[in-house]
């Protein structure tokens, strides 16, 4: 099912959560919405699922599979929402939790007894728990938790799939796996879904394609990669991966970054260069091309790849990211000299993108 | 054995007293216990059944008694379950909801606890008596509240008040509204909701206001005092009757009810225990 927001804008109080929205889900994909907290993210997937309502404008309007749902509460849009911290009904086994969507169905669609039965076994061989069905919530564990919620969510067999931050509360092992196993999932049922998300790693990882959000606004809508290496502001390439940061000004038609004296922030008329740390290479000496002068400060090399911290002429920490084998080539020795050649990169001046020519 | 449990437990160094402190805390405790709470009981007991059994037998099976008897009962199974209600709306708007004025109402909801029994009794003289605000309209209409069983109920509804509200609203508060939202979306109505996620979360956190609610409609002593007018066999309630025998001098009949009284308090006291285990195990 496609899901369109139109106009969709939110306020509490003198908080613009979100502003004026405009997206569409398409059937069967799975988007994330990725931002940091407070870009509205979590506001817009609740707006969806019809738990939180948007201001009322003339324009707003909420369609699923072209029809407007703006008017119908929650527990009329058949939607699947998973909670953050999974909301399971904690008197209830976990077979009475997930047999609970079929158990209030008005009597003329309620499953018979047997039905419900098969349907909530079926469930739990799909998530992987089939002996967990007389545990209560509090003797599982979180990822058997989320698991849970997930199959609670699909019993209605909802239309749409919405999952409030559906890692978040997991370590880190137990997260890489869910991951996988959610991608895997989502390959096997094809239920439109969008997940939140502030991991810029896990959007990558899952999604088909990527809503990155940042003060109540769609910064970009594309696939993983095209937000990845293609981001359209200098907001979406900092949030996605580490960057480097490079001040400069623009001076006539160019942006300056080979300066000497250190810039004053607030200025006027700066240029930042943004450099990926997997994009610089490091070399002895300045060779023909740009290339920026830093000092070794420490090396990492714990790791599938070797990480180098630098601190460049204004005293600013620089990442760089090298694959074993180039690190025992360039042989670097700590305090040494050396300079930064990067091999892709983005200006951005004032708010946009830098079309003009720069220099090193 | 009895040493044994007095030895503390904890292994670590210096935060062991020595046992003769120990012995004399639980001495001290076991005797405050004993003299306060234990010994009053035994003397009720001992009083109500010193003239023997059959007199006991005859002071509580006596006309003016059972009518006491009766409409404490009464009361207490109109005031319980009219709290019942208030207090299940009220924690469920005051814990799930956030609106403007919600500190005050949960004052008002203490109110009752914050003001004398007999001031509270005293408001309804001062509203329906027959030389309060209300009074000469009821009269005209024959309506009779104070020094009749209304208003009885409605005092003791009032100072009963606060007792399943108070249990509820932090419980409640606690447990969020995450339960409710998930029931909703997965097509719950309102009312499913309610039934099968809220109440059976709150259900023991009831009991117990419930317990708590009755021990006291049954016991309330000042504000009914005030409004009942004392008339035998028809506004007396138990705590009421037993002051009144004793004031007659005839301290067996009121020993005897006033047994009747502890009687309802025990049981009161094994149900809150069971509802507390069951709280803490269930």
């Amino acid at each position: 099912m496609s899901i369109i927001l139109k106009n969709i804008s939110k306020t509490f109080g003198d908080f613009h959560a979100l502003k004026n929205i405009n997206i569409e889900f398409q059937s069967g994909e799975l988007t994330a919405l990725l931002g940091p907290s407070g870009s509205g993210k979590t506001t817009l997937l609740r707006i969806v699922a019809g738990l939180e309502e948007a201001d009322r404008g003339a324009n707003a309007d909420i369609l699923f599979d072209s029809q407007t749902v703006t008017s119908s509460p929650v527990n009329r849009r058949q939607v699947g929402f998973v909670f953050q911290h999974y909301a399971l009904f904690r008197h209830m086994t976990v077979f009475e939790n997930i047999a609970f969507g079929l158990r209030v169905k008005p009597r003329d669609q309620r499953p018979s007894k047997q039905d419900i039965k098969d349907k909530v076994n079926e469930l739990l061989r799909l998530v992987q728990l089939e002996n967990m069905a007389g545990r209560y919530p509090s003797q599982l564990s979180g990822g058997q938790r989320q698991r849970i919620a997930l199959a609670r969510a699909l019993a209605i067999e909802p239309k749409v799939l919405l999952l409030d931050e559906p890692f978040g509360a997991l370590d880190a092992q137990v997260r890489a796996e869910l991951r996988r196993w959610l991608r895997k999932l989502h390959d096997t049922l094809h239920v439109t879904s969008i997940f939140v998300t502030h991991d810029q790693e896990e959007a990558l990882e899952v999604a088909d394609r990527i809503v990155v959000m940042n003060h109540g606004a769609i910064e970009q809508i594309g696939t993983p990669n095209e937000v990845f290496h293609r981001p359209a502001t200098e907001f979406v390439m900092q949030f996605l991966g580490d960057v480097n940061v490079f001040h400069g000004r623009i001076e006539s038609d160019s942006a300056i970054f080979n300066e000497t004296v250190p810039l004053i922030e607030g200025q006027e008329n700066t240029a930042r260069l943004l450099v990926r740390p997997h994009d610089l290479t490091i070399q002895s000496t300045p060779g023909k091309g740009p290339a920026l002068p830093a000092k070794v400060y420490r090396v990492l090399t714990a790791g599938p790849i070797v990480k180098v911290e630098l601190i460049d002429r204004h005293n600013r920490l620089i990442q760089v990211h090298l694959s074993h084998d180039n690190y025992n080539q360039t042989m670097l020795k700590l305090h040494e000299e050396v300079y930064l050649v990067p091999r892709e990169s983005r200006v951005y001046a004032n708010n946009d993108a830098w079309t003009g020519a720069y220099v090193i | 054995m009895f040493i044994n449990i007095l030895k503390s437990t904890d292994k670590r160094p210096g935060l062991n007293p020595p046992l003769i402190v120990n012995m004399a805390i639980t001495v001290i405790a076991l005797g405050f216990l004993f003299m306060f709470v234990i010994m009053p009981l035994i003397i009720v007991l001992k009083e109500a059944f010193s003239a023997g059994l059959s007199l006991w037998w005859a002071s509580i099976t006596e006309k003016d008694a059972l009518s006491a008897l009766r409409l404490t009962l009464l009361v207490a199974a109109i005031a319980v379950p009219v709290n019942l209600v208030f207090g299940l709306a009220a924690s469920w708007a005051l814990a799930k909801f956030r609106f403007k004025g919600k500190s005050l109402i949960i004052t008002l909801i203490d109110l009752p606890f914050a003001v004398s029994p007999v001031v509270s009794g005293l408001i309804y003289v001062l509203l329906f008596g027959l030389h309060g605000w209300l009074g000469p309209w009821l009269a005209q209409h024959d309506i009779q509240i104070i020094f009749a069983v209304p208003g009885i109920v409605l005092a003791t509804i009032f100072v009963t008040f606060p007792f399943i509200a108070r249990e509820l609203i932090p419980l409640m508060s606690e447990q969020g509204t995450d339960e409710e939202q998930a029931a909703l979306s997965l097509g719950a109505s309102g009312w499913q909701t309610f039934r099968r996620v809220t109440l059976p979360n709150i259900k023991w956190g009831l009991m117990y206001g419930i317990i708590l609610c009755n021990a006291r409609a049954m016991g309330e002593f000042g504000a009914v005092s005030v409004v009942s007018g004392h008339i035998r066999g028809e506004t007396n309630t138990l705590p009421l009757q037993v002051e009144v025998l004793y004031n007659e001098y005839n301290f067996v009949a009121a020993f005897a009810v006033a047994s009747l009284l502890a009687g309802l308090a025990l049981v009161t006291l094994v149900l809150k225990s069971i509802v507390e285990w069951k709280t803490k195990h269930g």
